[in-house]
């Protein structure tokens, strides 16, 4: 089978994801474009464990998703700690703690 | 008259062919008996100044004793030595005890070992015996000081260190001595440091000497890269086989270190100061022994000087000018102590005379070392004597007429003064007479100023007795001088002695020891071919000495001396006075720039060194301060430096993969 097309459409993925993290200031919204990257590798991984006819892919695609899902939690827990003291979940607020 | 007696001592006895100086080595375990304990002449002063400097104040009511004691013993083990170096045969006669392999890196090898033998034996017997007398008088001269047992702690350190000067075994131990010796005479002169001229004149002694040591560093170093040891016995074996360039470089280098430390032109000019330090101190270090550890060290190296006629010649040249120099000076000073010292410089030249002569003169030059130690030490204790009496007055022209109150010290000091000069039979007369027929036979011009500088040492002693002794009182009111105490007065009567007999003494008229004999094994012997007949250069000697001491009598015996010094006197009297300017020179040529140096090196490691320090510093302190802007806590730019960061490894990778 041919990836080219997976390969493409990850790529694409990836970029919004990059752009989203990039542009957004919402911390939620930056979460998601994160996971929006992670996802996009995830259809790398499978695409090409696909044309290999192998199982290898598929287990680090698992790996990522495991990852993710605990990073999650960590992470919208810290968001949610912002917001409550802060009344914002914007991204750039927390450069405050630089002094 | 004497020169019959002085024929027969001298060139009588002397057989007219070379003798080649002889190498065998025995241990002090193989010697046996009194050899074992050759290293108690080392340990007891080190013992005693040890003790002295540790036990601090505790010691200050019996420190003297001890002092006195750890120099005595040691005088009385270097005489039974003496007795039995004499008991054994010719051949071996140089005995070595090693303690510990004291440095060694790689093939270089420097043991801590002492040898005896019949050179050191000389010099060990001349330092004990003269330092035991000067630590007994000093027993008198300190006692009214609140230092006295400092005093004696670092006298005894002196003993320790020129002992190991003149035992070491190899050239490396000697330079432990010499520097030893130096930290002595720097700790002495500025004994009295809360006077600053004493401590200035501690400082300029030091730093000379330095310079002088800087040779002996530099020979040691040569020698290494030469013969692969420094141990005399290796040196002198291979010294004959050597490359004469070599030989004259290292010969060179030696003798710049005995010009420093004997106080030889053009480093002569730390020895006046130097007499700021005690009497005692001058005697023993400034007259007796110190300052003569450079001819010790030129008559040593023997072997390295015989393959050096160059070098030879410089010592002769050096000898020569100070010879004339020190008298000068003597004659034109008006402090005792320093018309001494003058006297001592030239005394040392005629040393160096000797030794630059080679073969033929280096015997005469121990002779005339060991006669100087007594007749100078003799002397120097009678000046302090006098000072002790006079308050502390150093300035002759506030003397006068002294014979009356002093008498003992009158009488030692003319015992001195006929030991000094020349006159038949005593000291000078044999070892001075020998030094001007062997300089004579090999150049005339160098005998005619031993014969000149003989006339200036009989003009120098004259007026220095007529001015101190003869004449009216020219007392400071409050002078009340008095005889000094018997611990003073006895080192003196017993080196008066020296001074008169010890001419007899040595050549064999007394006693049945001949300094001449017993030194060639070590030192080699060449009898020098005199054209002229041994009496005539004697009578002409004789002659020019009376004559000295005649006009310089009818100029300031039978003269009042005035109190000011007159100003209106000879460009000589003047030079004189001036210590010849060799002061004035060696600010002007060498402290001055010295200083600017000083002043530019501490310009340039203030803004040089230091400024690169702190330049590196405050830059990478720049470069931090300029990292933390980017530290800027907004994440989302994190984010996209990792991104551009990405983008340039796709970009590098691309292009790797590209090309």
């Amino acid at each position: 089978m041919d990836p080219v097309a997976y390969v493409i459409l990850a790529t694409i993925l990836f970029c919004i994801g990059a752009v989203g993290v990039l542009v957004r200031r919402n911390a939620i919204v930056v979460f998601m474009s994160v996971e929006m990257m992670l996802n996009a590798c995830n259809l790398t991984f499978v695409a090409f464990a696909q044309m290999h006819g192998n199982l290898d892919g598929q287990m680090i695609a698992f790996f990522v998703m495991i990852v993710a899902a605990a990073e999650v939690v960590v992470g919208l827990a810290i968001i949610m700690t912002i917001f409550r003291t802060r009344r914002s979940a914007s991204i750039d607020e927390p450069s405050l703690l630089r002094n | 008259m004497s020169t019959a007696l002085m024929s027969l001592a001298t060139s009588g006895d002397i057989p007219s062919d070379t003798v080649e100086p002889i190498l065998t080595q025995i241990t002090a375990s193989d010697a046996g008996g009194i050899f074992e304990f050759m290293w108690l002449l080392l340990a007891l002063p080190a013992f005693g100044a040890a003790v002295l400097f540790v036990a601090g104040r505790r010691s200050n009511a019996w420190g003297h004793l001890l002092g006195v004691l750890m120099a005595v013993i040691p005088a009385g083990l270097a005489i039974w030595l003496l007795v039995a170096l004499m008991g054994r045969p010719e051949e071996s006669r140089t005995i070595t005890q090693h303690f510990w392999d004291w440095t060694f890196v790689g093939t270089f090898n420097a043991e801590f070992a002492i040898r005896l033998d019949p050179l050191s034996i000389v010099f060990v017997l001349l330092i004990t015996i003269v330092g035991g007398l000067i630590h007994i008088y000093s027993v008198g001269y300190m006692a009214e000081d609140p230092g006295r047992r400092l005093f004696f702690a670092m006298l005894n350190l002196f003993l320790a260190a020129m002992l190991l000067l003149v035992l070491a075994d190899n050239y490396l131990l000697l330079y432990l001595g010499w520097e030893g010796v130096g930290l002595a005479s720097y700790l002495l002169v500025g004994f009295w440091q809360y006077k600053d001229v004493a401590a200035v004149a501690a400082k300029k002694a030091f730093v000379m000497n330095r310079i002088g040591d800087v040779g002996l560093s530099i020979a040691i170093m040569l020698m290494f890269v030469t013969f692969g040891s420094v141990t005399f016995g290796d040196v002198f074996a291979a010294a004959p086989e050597a490359d004469s360039t070599t030989m004259t470089l290292i010969g060179l280098a030696l003798l710049l270190a005995a010009t420093g430390k004997s106080a030889q032109y053009p480093l002569q000019a730390w020895l006046l100061d130097a007499m700021e330090g005690p009497t005692p101190v001058s005697a023993l270090i400034h007259a007796a022994t110190m300052v003569t550890a450079g001819v010790y060290l030129i008559v040593r190296s023997n072997a390295i000087f015989d393959q050096a006629p160059v070098a030879l010649n410089v010592v002769l040249a050096v000898g020569l000018v100070t010879m004339i120099a020190g008298a000068w000076i003597g004659c034109a000073q008006d402090e005792l102590k320093k018309a001494l010292a003058g006297s001592t410089m030239s005394q040392i030249g005629y040393m160096f005379v000797a030794a630059g002569l080679g073969p033929a003169g280096y015997v005469f030059a121990i002779f005339h070392l060991v006669m100087h130690g007594m007749f100078k030490a003799d002397l120097f204790l009678g000046s302090g004597s006098v000072m002790h009496a006079m308050n502390e007055e150093r300035n002759m022209r506030f003397y006068g007429a002294l014979r009356g109150v002093m008498i003992v010290t009158w009488i030692t000091f003319i015992c001195g003064f006929l030991g000094i000069s020349g006159l038949p039979p005593f000291d000078s007369a044999f070892s001075k007479d020998d030094i001007i027929a062997a300089a004579t036979s090999q150049n005339w011009f160098a005998g005619a100023v031993t014969i000149f500088a003989a006339g200036l040492t009989a003009t120098y002693m004259t007026r220095m007795m007529a001015m101190t002794f003869f004449g009216k009182a020219r007392w400071h009111d409050d002078a009340h001088p008095h005889e000094s105490p018997q611990t003073m007065l006895w080192p003196m009567i017993i080196l008066s002695f020296g001074a008169i007999f010890g001419g007899l003494f040595a050549v064999g008229v007394i006693g049945d020891l001949n300094i001449l004999e017993w030194l060639k094994p070590v030192t080699g012997y060449e009898e020098a071919a005199l054209e002229v007949p041994h009496w005539s250069l004697e009578v002409i000697t004789f002659v020019v000495v009376i004559i000295g001491i005649v006009l310089t009598w009818m100029q300031f015996g039978m003269r009042d001396v005035p109190q000011a010094a007159p100003q209106h006197v000879t460009v000589l009297t003047k030079a004189g006075r001036e210590e010849l300017y060799t002061n004035t020179w060696h600010e002007e040529l060498l402290m001055r720039p010295g200083q600017h140096l000083t002043r530019w090196l501490v310009w340039f490691d203030n803004k040089g060194i230091d400024g690169a320090v702190r330049g590196i510093a405050s830059g990478i302190m720049g470069i931090g301060t300029g990292l933390t802007r980017t530290q800027t806590g907004y994440s989302r730019r994190y984010a996209l430096v990792m991104v551009g960061g990405f983008l340039l490894l796709v970009a590098v990778f691309f292009l790797a993969w590209w090309f």
